[in-house]
Parts: structure tokens; sequence; C-alpha cells
């Protein structure tokens, strides 16, 4: 019988099989950032350990970074401290830090496929749930939590019980406009925020591998929000191209055989799944959530649903907790739900790609009056000087957007972009949890195109019928 | 971490589904970098009226009194009751400390978020996941019976009322071995060194990319 993906990935780094099903699993890639680590490095300290292996390792600030002017440093004393014990530890330990005066700093899951840190068939982990985003390589990718980030620094490994696996095949074309989030968005509304809870999935099909790798990280990157720790890509051209080059990618020296190594990883023909899921992709429209939970979105052409189309008295009550929060009548249609901001970044979105299509958008346009404010938060550094390489973010600033330094910014709102209670939001990001984006505020979850579009309209539109 | 054998305790009915890490605890109390403190701000956006930021003194903050944490009945609680998906979103294990920090030992629900349910076993929290039934049952109980109890016993893998009622449930071995005995599973995998560096000396020939220095 043959393998799943996930299956090769897992077996080429099983350290040692224990009696009880689990198994101690080698880690190759850890990335750090400053919110999760600071009490694993403390743990370190106490118990007189050091990290295992140096180099796997690599560590960048994000979450609590101003996205204004850096030249002030951090003013939130609070977030400054954190910032700094990043930056301690990873001198006192050795550690590579693209630090915020570092043009490679950004957000950790746009850095590290970014600098090829992030390679096919890696184990990656992150204490941060979005690593499920470096899946898209055909790397097994999860987040864990502060005391595995320190078990991970002390022995390299993490002791796992193999997932069970699920595949889900998009096939067919999809449409102009319609992109990895907005498949991403429709998986989730079909299979609801638990849905994968305790599957590794593999996104497969002709319409996933006709996705960019900026496409294909979007994807992976809101597995979780389907409830699975990881999703997965098959490696294939598009995979390799982009590898091939980046800075901690391997030389010319390794490419061979590290190529032929990667040519291995997709599922072979006769693999079996625990779970295969079949979508046809002609069904995928413009994805809008209208929830406070990512299972609750439809498409743009849909109306918010009637409470009488829950499912259960569980569904019931929480729909109609959305709906009293989000400030929304059961029924309305999406198009007419007008916006207060927008926030095109993320590590769902903050990609050359992804600001690519929203300038799109916005070319010779200017934002909506009623729209107060209009982020555009960069991933990295280095997509920022790509952005204005091209010439961009002078698009974003005629039409009255912020063109912002890098960070994870208003995704979560740890630092000062925030939304106002009862706020209203078009956002690239990854959750629209009460108080997400800041207390109050109301998160709608969309695509780059559809956030720009609605900062250009003042309400949603369909960006199929955009000109 | 503290070794949970039996826990007998007060119960608190949070009849919610999808109840996410952001609820459990909001971000800005993400920028602590202690483990403990984190109680008073334990469901902050839904127990109090204002913003609450970090450091601040709850005391005297104005609590939102229907949430159920702020009804004096369940003042003292140590057992959570919950939905489906319970800990959903972000990996912060800062949740698992707030739950901690506030007293809470033991969450029973109908199911669990991968990584928190992880994260709960690493600081001696028991989640237990029962099934809808079970969970309808323990939800009227709770909330007919003033300092309605529960016994969770790890050990038999069984939550109990005085009333009689009984439910078993699952855990893996290893879990519980490490929570009945308050242990740290890093000393644990140390143990394993010589495999680790039997796997790394194998590894290096199949793929030198993986160990540059």
């Amino acid at each position: 019988m043959g393998q799943t993906l996930f299956d090769k990935v897992w077996e080429q780094h099983i350290v040692n099989q224990h009696d009880d099903g689990s198994v101690l699993l080698y880690i190759d890639r850890h990335l750090v950032h400053e919110v999760t680590s600071p009490q694993a490095f403390e743990g370190l300290r106490l118990a007189k350990r050091k990290p295992w292996k140096i180099s796997s390792i690599a560590a960048t600030p994000d979450h609590n970074v101003p996205t204004t002017l850096r030249e002030a440093g951090i003013t939130d004393e609070i977030a400054r401290t954190q910032v700094e014990a990043l930056d301690s530890n990873c001198t006192e330990f050795g550690i590579l830090e693209f630090g915020l005066d570092d043009i490679r700093q950004g957000i950790v899951h746009v850095v590290g496929p970014e600098q090829g840190l992030t390679l096919p068939g890696m184990t990656v982990v992150c204490g941060d749930s979005h690593t499920s985003t470096h899946g898209a390589f055909g790397a097994i990718a999860m987040g864990i939590g502060t005391s595995e980030v320190e078990h991970v620094l002390a022995t390299q490994c993490l002791i796992q019980k193999k997932p069970k696996v699920m595949r889900i095949n998009v096939e067919g074309n999809l449409a102009g406009g319609i992109t990895g989030k907005d498949v991403a968005l429709y998986i989730i509304g079909k299979m609801g925020t638990a849905g994968g809870t305790g599957y590794a999935i593999e996104f497969a099909g002709s319409a996933i591998r006709s996705l960019s790798m900026e496409g294909r990280m979007s994807l992976c990157n809101m597995t979780i929000e389907a409830g699975a720790r990881c999703g997965m890509v098959a490696v294939d051209d598009v995979t390799l191209d982009y590898v091939k080059g980046r800075p901690f990618a391997p030389d010319a020296s390794q490419w061979t055989q590290a190529e032929a190594a990667w040519r291995q990883l997709h599922s072979d023909s006769d693999a079996v799944f625990d779970c295969e899921i079949n979508l046809d992709a002609a069904n995928i429209a413009p994805q809008v959530s209208w929830g406070t939970s990512p299972e609750m979105v439809v498409s743009i052409t849909e109306d918010v649903p009637m409470l009488t189309q829950a499912r259960d008295s569980v569904q019931h009550e929480g729909w109609a907790r959305a709906l009293q929060y989000m400030g929304l009548e059961a029924g309305c249609k999406i198009r007419d739900i007008a916006i207060d901001k927008v926030f095109i970044g993320s590590c769902t979105n903050a990609r050359i790609e992804d600001l690519r299509e929203a300038a799109a958008i916005v070319k010779g346009r200017t934002k909506a009056a009623s729209v107060k404010q209009a982020l555009i938060v960069p991933g990295s550094g280095v997509v920022k000087a790509a952005a204005e390489a091209e010439g961009l973010h002078q698009i974003f600033i005629d039409a009255g957007f912020e063109w912002r330094e890098p960070g994870c910014s208003m995704c979560l709102a740890m630092n000062a972009d925030r939304l106002e209670p009862g706020e209203r939001c078009a956002s690239t990001s990854n959750r629209n949890f009460e108080g997400r984006q800041g207390l109050g505020g109301r998160t709608h979850l969309v695509s780059p195109a559809m956030a720009a579009a609605a900062g250009i309209a003042g309400h949603f539109v369909d960006i199929r019928e955009w000109k | 971490m503290d070794a949970l054998t039996i826990h007998q305790g007060l119960v608190v009915p949070l009849d919610r589904a999808n109840v996410d890490t952001d609820a459990i605890i909001p971000k800005q109390f993400l920028k602590s970098i202690q483990r403990a403190g984190y109680g008073p701000y334990l469901f902050d956006e839904w127990r109090y009226e204002d913003r609450g930021e970090p450091g601040m003194d709850c005391t005297h903050r104005p609590k939102r009194q229907d949430f159920v944490l702020n009804q004096p009945r369940y003042q003292g609680a140590t057992v959570l009751l919950a939905r489906e998906n319970f800990g959903c979103g972000s990996s912060r294990e800062h949740a698992p400390w707030a739950l901690l920090d506030f007293g809470i030992r033991c969450v029973i629900a109908l199911s669990f978020a991968d990584i928190f349910y992880n994260n709960c076993f690493k600081n001696g929290i028991l989640p237990v996941a029962l099934d809808d039934a079970a969970m309808d049952q323990l939800f009227t109980a709770c909330f007919s019976q003033q300092g309605f109890q529960l016994t969770v016993n790890l050990e038999t893998q069984q939550v109990s009322t005085d009333s009689g009622l009984q439910f078993s449930f699952e855990v893996d071995a290893f879990r519980k071995h490490c929570l009945l005995h308050g242990l740290d599973d890093i000393g644990l995998t140390l143990q394993e060194v010589n495999h680790i560096h039997a796997y790394e000396a194998r590894r290096k020939n199949e793929a030198p990319w993986l160990f540059q220095a």
C-alpha cells in the first residue's frame, strides 16, 4: 500500500517509537517570536539546559512591534520589555534573529519561507498556531504551546501521536479573482472549525496545484481554523522554483540531492486516507465571514443566514450571539454591509502577491470617504522593499491607504493598530473572534482584493464584477 | 507542575461552543514574560465592562453581572463546563495559565481544540471530553443545583456526582501518567538522548542540508 505525503515526512522524523503508540519526533526548524518564547527560555535557564541545535532556530519579533516609524522604538513599555527579552535570549544562546532594525524582520510565517528557512519535507514548529502555513512546502508544520517550545529547545524533539490524515481534493478551475484565502474560507465554512480536529490535512487537486506558493501558504495558514494543526500541499515545480536561490536554501552543491529527495514528497497513487473530501472549484465564489467564528462565512452573493437555518440549539445560540456582537440582522445582504476600516496584512495575506492583488483593485481610485482608515501592513521588510520597487506603495498612498512597517499589526491588535468598539473591518487576517482586532471590534474575513474593493466602495462588493 | 489524581470541586457552567483562546485570555495580557498572574484577567472581555490592561488591579473594575463567572453561586469554582471545540484558535499557553491561576483544575467539554488540549496537560489541568448526552446532563444538573460539585478521578477515568451520575472518559496513557505524577516530560525525553544522537547521525547522510551551521 502506498504512503500519504504526511506519512512519508512523519516516518523520516521518527527518532524513537514508544510502546504506547507515541513517537519521539525530530524537529528540523524551530521558529521563534517574542510572545510565546520568554517563559520557555526562562525554563531552560532554570533547569540549566541549553538549546540542542542552535542552527535549527530562527527568531524575529512580530506580534508586539509598532508599524509606524521605527526610529522612536517601542513606546509601550511592556511590549518593549518583551521584544528586548527576545533580543537578549537570542544573544545569550547565539540564536539567529532578524531584529527590528533588520530588513529581514517581519511576521515569522512570512519570513521563514522567504528566507528559505522553511524547506520541503521539514518538520517545522513555532509557538504560534499559524505555523500550519509552512505545510505549503510539503512540510509537517504545527503550532505548539510554550511548554513544547521549551521541549524542542532542550531536546530537538516532540512527543507526538500520529494524527489521522484527511485529503481535501479541490478539482477544476478557480474563477478569476478567487484566491487561496477564498478556498480556505470556503472549506472552513463546509467543515466547521472543529471539522479537522485530530487530523492532518493534505490539500490536493488541480485547483490547489494551480495556486502560487503565496496562495498555498494562505490556504495552509488557515488549516488551524478548520481545527487541524497541520495542512500540507505536495511538492511540485512551483515549490522548487520558489525555494531555489533563497538565502538559507541548499546551495548548488546540495541542490541535486535535495531536489531528488523533495520530488518524492507527494502521496502515492494508492495511498489510503482516513477521510477524503471532494470539492468542485467552480463552486467557490469570493468569501466573506459574517460572524465571530471563521466557520460563519458565506459567498459575496449570499445573505447572512436566518437563525432557522441553524442545525441545532447550540449553533442557534452561537449564531444569535454572533449577530448581536456583529450588529447584523439575520438575512441581510453581504453587499449591503458597510465598513469602517480595512486591514490588509497578517501571516495569511501579507506577501507580495497579496499586495499586488490589492493594488490592482485600488489603482487610480480613492478610499471611500466613509472608511476611516485603510492599513496596508507588509509581511516583512523584504516584502515591503519589493512592493516599493514595484511602486505598489504609491498606488496605496495615492488612494488614501496607509503604508506601514511589517508586523502582525491589526490581525490581533497587540500593538497600537486596532478597532475601536463597534467599528467594522474588512480584514485579510484569519480570525474574526470577539475582540480579536480590538475590544468590541467587528471583523469580516476576506481576500486582499475583496478588502481593497470594500475600502474603495465603502461596503462589500463582488470583485468578479470589478471594472 | 502539580500532580492531579482525584479532584473534587465546585462547577461553573459556560454554556457556549467554540470558546477561543482570545476569549480565555485577550492579547494585551500576552505581553507579560511571566507564567503566573493571568487569573484576574481570565475571560477579561466577558467578565468586565471596561477594557482591561496588563497590571491593572481588577478588584474595583465594573463586572458584567450576567457573565457566569461573576455570579455569586459559582465563586470558588475549580471545574469548568463548556460545549464543542473549547480552546480553539491561538496556541497561547497563557490560556491554561490563566485558567490555572484562576483556580480551574479541570475543564469538561464536548470537544477540545488540539493545541489547547495538549497545553492543559503541560500545566496540571485535566481536559475531559464527554458526549452530548453527558454534557447535557451535567449542564442541567449544574444550573438546577446550587453548589453543584463534581469528582474527577484521573486514575479510574471517571467523572461523578454525589447523586450518582457517573461518566467515563478517555485519556492517553502517557499524558495520564505524567499528570498523575506531575512529571516534566523534558526530563523523560532526555532519557532518550542516545536515540536522538543516532537519528541525527543517520539523518545527516540522508539530508545534509538540514545540518548546516
